[in-house]
């Protein structure tokens, strides 16, 4: 058995900006959900979240002993905070979309 | 050590251009620091500096410096204080000269004011010069340019801390350099003593940002909540002379710091975590430990560093003409259609009573904003009985810019039904890119001032 849950009841995550590239640090609140988060929240599982925004590649960073995530989204932020049509040019948002993703827990 | 044996104690006192003032005043006053940051200079911020200084030699400094020297002159020099930062941004020298101004409109006297010099290296950006990211030079841009600074490192700082200025104002320095280069005088780190720079750079990393390591950026009631957010304190740092630090904040503040605020800062703005680059060492923080130490104190430990690139990151400002917005909003039922339908008119009517073919977007506020371009955009429900219609352009013609004003304003009268509350603007706008320069064609001195 394993239940289903949102990446935000069980992690946390912060958004940063550089040009067009964002980047997004997911880090689980228990030590114990690492290693089903790392398995399943892959760099593809990203793009895929990021679909529409995102027009280049996810590229993954694992800090293990800090049992966190990083995550490079290129070409994410619709030319950038000085070209950006949207209200929200740096990103600042972007860890929400991240936070979105289920993942299954085993019990 | 000027104050606490074996420790040195540093604050910021701004974590950005626009950051609040009591919380720097609340920290210089009861933090016994040995130093205090203004971390107040943004890429924007910059292009923006040098625009204001074309229209007024003696302008192109941080707009808030006023306020923030009158406050802060009297308190770090009761304290022994030194204060550091980039608030010089497009003219160092102009800041120097107000603050020095304010230092006496406020009788204060024994104050010594330095500024640093170097960064702009406007003139010697070419057409030719190669943006290498932007893929291609600077004459390929096509917009004019506004002005170009290297990052300098802490290096830029050391003289001015060895002759005991202050305040020390700087333009476009790298920010972790700001709290690196007082670490480095205090413990005389070699310049070449790569994991202890990147020891440093770590502390300065997690400091510059001021409140975003101690609850600010964080919060998300019921599952992140952070005490007294509303009196959000500033950071402090108690450094060792091996690096380490214990990142803490004034009991007396709201906020908080933990494991987790400190490790969500630890990567901002990061890509890969083994190597962030700065003027003055690759940094590594990919082995960083990070341990509570009782409420409010985290300590961090174990970055390391490798040699710094032999190139300084130059960015080159351009004009980039303008970005108008117009918005309306609509209420009470079917206040989403009639935002769409508006919208539509909107965008219509641009192009073709107009012929207007610059990038235009519109956004149902309450519906699809900032993640309506999401293929499945998290969208609000079009039964929402409170939609504003946001309509955004960019472009290098002002009139094109006032007539999008002009279409979203017109709709009170005659678009859908029920639209109310026209707000427009127009701000100016800048781009960016970046060139590359070796550091020795990038010198800075210091200048002082003794008031």
């Amino acid at each position: 058995m394993s239940r289903r849950v949102a990446l935000r009841q069980i992690a946390h995550a912060r958004a940063g900006d550089k040009g067009n590239v964002s980047n997004v640090s997911l880090w689980v609140n228990e030590p114990g959900h690492f290693p089903a988060v790392k398995a399943q929240v892959t760099a593809e599982r990203v793009a895929e979240a990021y679909r529409g925004l995102l027009h280049g590649d996810v590229t993954r960073y694992s800090l293990d002993h800090l049992h966190g995530l990083n995550f490079v989204l290129k070409e994410a932020l619709e030319g950038g905070v000085n070209g950006s049509l949207n209200l929200d040019g740096h990103g600042k948002s972007f860890s929400f979309i991240l936070l979105d993703i289920e993942v299954n827990l085993p019990d | 050590m000027a104050k606490n044996q074996d420790i040195f104690r540093i604050g910021t006192g701004a974590g950005f251009s626009a950051d609040r003032l009591d919380s720097a005043v609340e920290l210089v006053e009861h933090g016994n620091l040995d130093a205090i940051v203004f971390e107040c200079v943004g890429e924007r911020t910059l292009a923006f500096g040098h625009r204001d200084r074309m229209a007024d030699a003696k302008a192109g400094y941080n707009k808030l410096l006023p306020q923030r020297m009158r406050a802060m002159l009297p308190l770090i020099q009761r304290h022994g204080t030194c204060l550091i930062t980039n608030m010089g941004v497009a003219n160092p020298a102009g800041a120097a000269a107000r603050t020095a101004e304010i230092a006496r409109e406020l009788g204060l006297t024994g104050l010594k004011i330095a500024w640093i010099e170097g960064d702009d290296v406007t003139p010697l950006v070419t057409p030719a010069t190669d943006l290498p990211e932007f893929g291609g030079r600077v004459k390929d841009v096509g917009r004019p340019l506004v002005g170009a600074n290297a990052y300098i490192g802490a290096d830029s700082l050391l003289s001015a801390l060895a002759e005991g200025a202050d305040v020390i104002i700087a333009g476009r320095i790298a920010d972790p350099s700001l709290f690196l280069a007082p670490l480095r005088h205090a413990f005389g780190w070699a310049e070449d003593d790569w994991p202890t720079m990147g020891a440093g750079t770590l502390v300065g990393h997690l400091m510059e940002c001021g409140t975003q390591i101690t609850g600010g950026y964080f919060a998300d009631p019921g599952l992140k909540d952070v005490p007294n957010l509303t009196f959000v304190g500033m950071p402090i740092a108690e450094v060792t002379a091996d690096g380490g630090a214990t990142i803490t904040k004034l009991e007396r503040a709201g906020g908080c710091v933990t494991a987790a605020t400190v490790k969500e800062q630890m990567l901002y703005e990061v890509h890969d975590p083994a190597a962030y680059l700065t003027p003055d060492v690759t940094a590594d923080f990919s082995g960083v430990e990070i341990g509570e130490d009782g409420r409010d104190r985290v300590m961090v430990s174990g970055a390391g560093g490798r040699a710094r690139a032999d190139l300084l990151k130059v960015t080159v400002a351009f004009d980039g003409g303008y970005l108008a917005e117009g918005e309306v909003s609509y209420a009470g039922a079917g206040a989403a259609a009639r935002a769409r339908l508006a919208g539509e008119i909107v965008e219509t009517r641009m192009r073709q009573v107009h012929s207007r073919q610059e990038p235009l977007r519109t956004d149902l506020i309450g519906l699809n904003a900032l993640h309506g371009s999401l293929d499945r955009p998290d969208a609000g429900s079009e039964a929402s009985r409170d939609v504003r219609l946001r309509a955004a352009m960019r472009t290098t013609d002002r009139e094109a810019a006032e007539m999008l004003l002009w279409e979203v304003e017109s709709l009170l009268c005659d678009g859908p039904a029920g639209g109310g509350g026209f707000r427009g603007r127009i701000d100016p706008s800048v781009t960016t890119h970046s060139a590359f320069l070796p550091r020795d064609a990038v010198p800075t001195r210091t200048e002082v001032i003794v008031v």
